[in-house]
């Protein structure tokens, strides 16, 4: 399945929900597109909500790295949510799990972006 | 696992779509093995990576360069060769993408995956002079 994305508002949090596969060439472009266009609307508190994303390569993986940096240079924060064991696997071979902020619950996401 | 050792080549263009076209290759041939569906995604992310490196770095997206992927079905384990046209390179020579001053490069993590994902892991350089990176899952018993 090829990856499809789409962007909501829950306040000032912008949480892209995410479906299919991030590997190279079959949505590793559009997620980068996504965080740039967020940022240029100045919406610089987002989520990756990573329910339906079934599989990641190590481009992938650099696309989240990109993403957190791009998001951090804006004076943004990036937050994942929902990984299944899959994308946790890969976070904590590569030890990426200690770099971003991941949750569980959508809720619990959005409040925990500083004011 | 078969009582004789079976083989099966592929050769590749250099294209984006080769890599999914290898992982699915490889998933089926790990399904045959009798590898479980674990297993088969490993095996597929790992040929996955090494496609991904020999199309990326390897024949640096040249499409007339091609892509050698070799299966070998052994009674203990499934080999996996890729072989690429490029310059070739030491395992030795890859920054662990784990370090601190690594972490948070955007590329580098294939070869950790690999290594993960397989029992073995080893980059030997080809008759051509390219990169022939040399994986095997083992069967567990």
């Amino acid at each position: 399945m090829s990856f499809k994305a789409t962007i909501r508002e829950v306040g000032d949090v912008t949480i892209i929900d995410m479906d299919g596969r991030i590997t190279l060439g079959e949505g590793s472009n559009l997620l980068r597109d996504l965080v740039r266009e967020s940022l240029g609307r100045g919406r610089k508190k987002i989520v990756m909500n990573m329910a339906g994303i079934n599989y990641i390569d190590s481009t992938g993986l650099g696309e989240l790295v990109s993403g957190y940096r791009l998001i951090k240079g804006e004076g943004g924060e990036l937050k994942l949510l929902n990984l299944n064991k899959k994308v946790t696997d890969l976070l904590q071979i590569t030890k990426l799990y200690t770099v971003f902020d991941i949750h569980n619950e959508e809720q619990q996401a959005v409040a925990s972006f500083h004011s | 696992m078969p009582s004789k050792p079976q083989r099966m080549e592929i050769v590749l263009e250099t294209l984006i779509e080769s890599i999914a076209l290898a992982e699915e290759v490889g998933v089926r041939i790990a399904a045959v093995a009798g590898f479980g569906e674990e297993d088969q995604y490993k095996i597929g992310l790992a040929v996955h990576e090494g496609v991904m490196n020999a199309f990326q770095y390897g024949n640096q997206q040249r499409r007339e360069r091609k892509i050698h992927v070799i299966f070998e079905l052994l009674e203990d384990k499934l080999v996996i060769r890729v072989v690429d046209q490029g310059a070739g390179f030491r395992l030795e020579d890859v920054p662990d993408p784990r370090e601190a001053e690594n972490m948070m490069e955007e590329s580098g993590r294939g070869v950790l995956l690999m290594k993960a994902f397989m029992d073995e892991v080893d980059v030997l350089s080809s008759a051509a002079g390219g990169a022939e990176v040399v994986m095997a899952k083992r069967h567990r018993r």
